[in-house]
């Protein structure tokens, strides 16, 4: 009965969480926005990053390709079809990505994730400059905020829905042993080279589709806003802060880490990116397993002692 | 020989200029527990290793039922009914020991999943040892345990061949008495057992036939009384002035 109790809270939240944008000012349905946008972010990084412990730096490549294509393909064609082709081409990118870095490991993986992003901006400038002549597209669709909003509450239920199949499923527990031993994972019969570019393409697919619904919140974009590889970090940050071991640790990572981001950038706009960067080592150092562990590792010592 | 389950002829494997496998040939008929011995660094985990796919030779055939499975993926070569043990016990961490079962389970060649799969490794956990312990975290189990847990997860594989490397080393004498009557327990239920091993007690009273190498050579084969008496063994182990 508990999974049923789960799906119902789950169902309940939602439905409360997609009445936001009847009430919420500018202000809020914007933080709100922000707020989703990372959730969905970094729980799509933590489907593949948390079980396979591949930490990736490729958030922003995707979320960029997303953003781009909407630049590219806006008002030519009806928006479902926009999301699709933005769909098809970072779930490409994955594949080839995919199949050809994931043989390596550690942190060779994160350095080539890391240049993949700067490689594929540094490519959309080159074009823009070089073919199109221009540095830099507008965005008119007729897609306001609480557009915005119910698509990337919908793109989170739907990430939540795939982590909770995939856990349940024979992936799952592949990528779980993938992520403890990778060589006893091939003497098991685990196919590793499949099992980890699907994760890794899903991942990205959620990556992508969150880029192409955020594209509209711009108006303007280049590719320094739209492959701006903070957005990697932010995310990496969150996911860590709130813990990877858990499909739902990521949101505690989001929430305190995108008000304080906020409070940051208000207050101390010319500092900020220090200030990140100190956040960031408090957070591996001080809580490596994530809020999530902490707080299970206190109750388990709590029910010990009592 | 053609009945053989496994063959190996001609195997080499070099490291840059060292020769680790050196033309090495050997044969397992079904049911037969071969034991492979030799000094440290002889080679014998590296031919485990290239039986396993782990390791690609650079000559020669591994034929298993008479299929070529030299250069095969290891998991491809698991599906096939090749399960093995690590010389440096390799449990999953982060699983508990059902789940560690449920891995070799979910991917062999049964490829079993859910109610049936979780009764299976009950049943493969009784099996070992391990009776009741199937939620225990594999950081909790002794040297001992982790070893029977590595085991049971080879045999969820339902392999027809287990190579084991080493895992009766390190065991006290109790541990070593019941892992005897185990890996004798698997023969009498049909399974062939390629084991590396230095523990004399057990190559004695488990092995139908032993191959020694040195220095990635076959130098010795025949029953464990004959190459343990053989000169050039003794040689390999002992060097020349015992001999």
């Amino acid at each position: 009965m508990k999974p049923l109790l789960m799906l119902a809270a789950g169902a309940i939240a939602v439905a409360i969480l997609a009445t936001v944008p009847l009430y919420a000012n500018g202000y809020q349905l914007s933080l709100a926005i922000t707020l989703l946008n990372y959730t969905v972010l970094a729980t799509a990084w933590t489907l593949f990053s948390g079980p396979t412990r591949y930490v990736s730096l490729a958030t922003v490549a995707f979320f960029g390709i997303g953003a781009y294509t909407v630049a590219v393909l806006a008002e030519r064609m009806a928006w479902p079809w926009i999301l699709l082709i933005a769909l098809a081409v970072g779930v490409a990118v994955a594949l080839i990505v995919g199949l050809s870095t994931l043989r390596l490991s550690d942190v060779y993986f994160v350095i080539f994730t890391f240049g993949l992003a700067e490689l594929i901006r540094q490519i959309v400038t080159w074009y823009e400059v070089n073919v199109t002549r221009t540095l830099g597209r507008y965005i008119f669709v007729g897609i306001d905020a609480a557009d915005i909003y119910w698509q990337l509450l919908a793109l989170a239920v739907l990430v939540f829905a795939a982590g909770i199949l995939i856990r349940r499923s024979r992936l799952g527990l592949a990528l779980r042993v993938i992520g403890d031993d990778e060589t006893v994972a091939r003497h098991i019969g685990i196919n590793t080279t499949i099992a980890k570019v699907a994760l890794f393409a899903l991942s990205a697919a959620f990556m992508t589709l969150c880029g192409a619904v955020m594209a509209p919140r711009w108006t303007y974009i280049d590719p320094a806003i739209a492959f701006n590889p903070v957005i990697s970090f932010q995310v990496l940050i969150m996911a860590l802060l709130g813990g990877v071991h858990r499909l739902y640790g990521p949101l505690f990572g989001v929430v305190p880490l995108v008000l304080l981001f906020e409070f940051l950038l208000a207050r101390f706009p010319n500092h900020f990116s220090i200030l990140v960067g100190l956040a960031f080592m408090l957070i591996v150092y001080a809580i490596p397993q994530g809020i999530v562990g902490f707080v299970e590792r206190l109750l388990r010592r709590k029910g010990a002692a009592a | 020989m053609s009945a053989a389950l496994l063959e190996v002829s001609g195997l080499t494997r070099r490291f840059g200029g060292l020769v680790a496998v050196d033309d090495m040939s050997l044969a397992l008929a079904p049911g037969e527990i071969l034991g492979l011995l030799g000094p440290n660094g002889s080679g014998k985990s590296t031919v485990l290793n290239l039986i396993s796919g782990a390791l690609s030779p650079d000559r020669g055939s591994i034929r298993l039922h008479g299929h070529e499975i030299a250069s095969t993926a290891p998991h491809r070569i698991a599906r096939l009914g090749v399960a093995r043990t690590f010389q440096l016990v390799r449990v999953l961490a982060s699983l508990n020991c059902r789940e560690n079962v449920l891995a070799g389970l979910a991917f062999g060649r049964d490829r079993l999943w859910g109610h049936a799969a979780e009764q299976r490794a009950d049943e493969l956990l009784a099996r070992v040892g391990l009776a009741g312990r199937a939620n225990t975290a594999t950081t909790e189990l002794t040297y001992i345990d982790q070893k029977r847990l590595e085991l049971a997860r080879a045999l969820a594989l339902d392999p027809q061949l287990l190579l084991l490397d080493e895992w009766l080393a390190g065991l006290n004498p109790t541990e070593l008495r019941q892992g005897i009557a185990l890996v004798r327990s698997l023969r009498g239920e049909g399974m062939t057992i390629l084991l590396v091993e230095h523990v004399m007690d057990a190559i004695r009273s488990l092995c139908d036939r032993c191959v020694v190498m040195n220095a990635g050579r076959k130098i010795a084969e025949g029953s464990p009384d004959a190459v343990l008496a053989d000169a050039e063994v003794i040689r390999a182990y002992l060097g020349d002035d015992d001999a």
